[in-house]
């Protein structure tokens, strides 16, 4: 189907069913009971998994399948939100044109910066990288203020032209929309003591999701993916094979920019406003971790990745000692308090050391990832332990230690 | 006029003279051996030929053109292919994809961006790199990732890597290091077969004489950076300047 053979078939089918029911899915407990904090299913946060699931899966195919490690890709996430933003101030707020400009305007600039970068590899390309997206950041910070809005960004305002909007009411802050159709126009579904939100901006975005997934396959089931992963594999043989390394690297690198500046472009769409935070180097190391955590090289890892780390930065950072208090309220007193002490730094504010620790134990544990994580049990519940090699390119840069 | 004509190819390293003077005339068609003992500056010279080493004064010539200066990429473009001593192969891969690459290479020219195209559709690519897989007798190995492999396929790996690509010049360093005396065999045999068909002009650096007297129509003899001689090899048998090189290193 689609093109693609039946294992990429049954993975995107999984990967469409999971997205278009994660309303419900994310949000397995009933409201008002103890656990209905760990619901995930509001539009928010499945908003933003989908969106940072797009950046990290192109920042996968440059990263799973050539190694280069970009430590600013966030630069292409900014550049995208602002693109995105201006589009909607002048032109319309219709999010379509929005997400066209935040691609073009990405890819031109990773264009550039690829262009320079890949001069280098290695760490060196690692700092270089770095080295722009800070750049950028201190230009939309301050310099660039008249075009970024500096520290306090951007926002759409009463009196932005919009160019495209005839019938827009004169004066009236403009909302961002699909043709007409509100990004926030939700439909409640209560169901028992459940409540299941459907959100227009969450189905939107994750349809966005569903093709870059696909592209992503394609991608990697390419004779240009073929390249890309003998890139990171031995760039010299590769060299005295015939084939000229920079054309490779530095499509890869636009294409990811791309991504990147489509995720930021969402972003905008979703929540209308840019600050230049977006594009600190915390951001680009984020996109990093979540590829890594997920499975660097393999299709459904970054997603995975990027659902996880959102996860725990908007679930898991909101337990507090209250909390914790009503989870082991039944305990004695003494060992409540003891149990307490030793997980309240984990948690809350502390969700940072969680996932610091969950990055050292799949770092050193699972090179592959959560992925191979999933493949170990699902390898052990069906009885046969060992590694199955049919599985292509996806299981070959798996089983590889990231880099 | 020979395919390849390397003259007077100095190289230094510090203080160390790798090659000094060097002149090899490859006879388009033909089997060129290099031999001479550890050190003696065989692999510097194949290094100068694919854009690894510049050479510090000299020619490199090829179809009349010259290689220096150009990068390696082309200079496989324009149809040489090099086998390394230390296997140079993509170790995540599989054998099929080492071999389909250097095919897409043959095909495609230095780039062709084409992330829509699917692997599974180039069918002719990855017939003609089973073929050659069959050939060097990895036929079924073909799915075994490159790493996985024992040094000798990783070698036979790295030829078919080169034959798919059907080159004019081969360069073989030490193709049959590591190998039992069988697989050895079967190399010469592979080798002696596509010359026959191909036409391939190859050059081969061999310690094992039995290879390098059942292979070669000329052979040259490179002691501490110097070719002490070139003829063929039924003049080099018993020459005394060999003789030395080796100092009965070879049973020649
Ligand atoms: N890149 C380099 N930098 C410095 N010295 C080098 C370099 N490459 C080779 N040499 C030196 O040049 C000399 C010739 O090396 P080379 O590898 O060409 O020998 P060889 O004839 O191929 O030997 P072997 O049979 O062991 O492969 C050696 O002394 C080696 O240490
Ligand atoms: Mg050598």
């Amino acid at each position: 189907m689609l093109k693609l053979d039946s294992k990429d078939t049954r993975l995107f089918l999984i990967v469409i069913a999971m997205t278009l029911l994660a309303p419900f899915i994310l949000n397995p407990f009933p409201e008002g009971s103890n656990l209905a904090q760990f619901n995930a299913g509001y539009p928010d946060l499945m908003q933003r998994f989908v969106i940072f699931g797009i950046f990290a899966i192109g920042f996968n195919l440059l990263f799973g399948l050539t190694g280069y490690l970009s430590f600013g890709h966030a630069a292409f996430l900014g550049v995208g939100s602002y693109a995105s933003i201006w589009m909607m101030k002048l032109l319309t707020v219709n999010v379509i044109p929005a997400m066209f400009a935040s691609v073009i305007v990405s890819g031109l600039f990773a264009l550039v910066v690829g262009y320079v970068c890949l001069r280098r590899s290695g760490i060196y390309f690692s700092i270089l990288t770095l080295a722009f997206a800070q750049m950028s950041f201190a230009l939309a910070y301050s310099v660039l203020t008249p075009l970024t809005g500096g520290e306090t960004g951007l926002q759409l305002k009463a009196a932005d032209p919009r160019i495209l909007d005839f019938g827009a009411a004169e004066g009236s802050i403009g909302r961002a929309s699909f043709f007409g159709i509100d990004m926030r126009a939700s439909m409640e579904l209560p169901v028992g003591s459940w409540l299941f939100t459907l959100n227009f901006g969450y189905y939107l975005a994750a349809f966005v999701m569903l093709i870059a997934f696909y592209v992503s396959i394609r991608i990697f089931r390419s004779p240009f993916g073929m390249m890309l992963r003998a890139v990171k594999s031995n760039q010299n043989r590769l060299n005295y094979t015939g084939v000229s390394t920079k054309p490779y690297t530095l499509a890869v690198f636009v294409i990811s920019g791309m991504y990147a500046g489509l995720a930021g472009g969402l972003l905008v769409a979703m929540d209308t406003q840019v600050g230049p935070e977006r594009m600190f180097w915390t951001a680009s190391g984020e996109v990093v971790l979540m590829t890594i955590l997920g499975g660097a090289g393999t299709l459904i890892g970054p997603v995975l990745g990027a659902g996880f780390i959102k996860y725990m930065e908007n679930i898991v950072s909101k337990i507090n000692s209250k909390t914790l208090e009503a989870w082991f309220g039944f305990l004695p007193d003494g060992l409540e308090d003891a149990l307490i002490t030793i997980v309240y730094p984990f948690v809350g504010k502390g969700w940072h050391l969680t996932l610091g620790i969950m990055f050292m134990l799949v770092v050193i544990f699972l090179p592959g990832g959560l992925v191979e994580g999933g493949k170990r049990i699902g390898g052990w519940l069906t009885g046969k332990g060992r590694k199955s090699k049919t599985d292509g390119g996806q299981e070959a840069t798996a089983s590889t230690p990231a880099e | 006029m020979g395919i390849l004509e390397v003259q007077n190819v100095n190289k230094r390293f510090g203080g160390l003279q790798a090659l000094n003077n060097v002149n090899l005339n490859v006879e388009k068609g033909s089997v060129h051996a290099i031999i001479g003992p550890n050190g003696a500056g065989k692999s510097t010279l194949l290094n100068c030929f694919v854009g690894r080493l510049t050479p510090d004064t000299g020619s490199v010539m090829f179809n009349g053109k010259s290689l220096l200066g150009i990068k390696p990429h082309q200079i496989n473009q324009a149809g040489v292919s090099r086998v390394f001593q230390t296997p140079e192969i993509f170790s995540d891969l599989s054998a099929l994809e080492n071999v389909m690459i250097p095919a897409f290479a043959k095909r495609d020219g230095a780039y062709k961006l084409n992330p829509f195209r699917r692997v599974t559709q180039e069918s002719e690519i990855r017939d003609s790199a089973e073929e050659v897989l069959r050939d060097v007798g990895l036929a079924d190995r073909k799915d075994l990732i490159a790493a996985e492999m024992s040094r000798g396929d990783k070698r036979r790996l790295e030829m078919a890597m080169c034959l798919v690509q059907d080159p004019e010049l081969l360069l073989l360093d030490e193709p049959t290091a590591g190998m039992a005396r069988a697989d050895t065999n079967k190399t010469i045999d592979l080798l002696k077969h596509i010359g026959e068909t191909r036409g391939i002009t190859k050059v081969v650096i061999e310690h094992d004489m039995h290879v390098v007297f059942s292979l070669a129509d000329k052979i040259s003899v490179l002691a501490q950076g110097t070719v002490l001689v070139e003829d063929v090899p039924e003049n080099i048998k018993g020459h005394p300047k060999v003789r030395e090189a080796y100092l009965g290193e070879a049973q020649v």
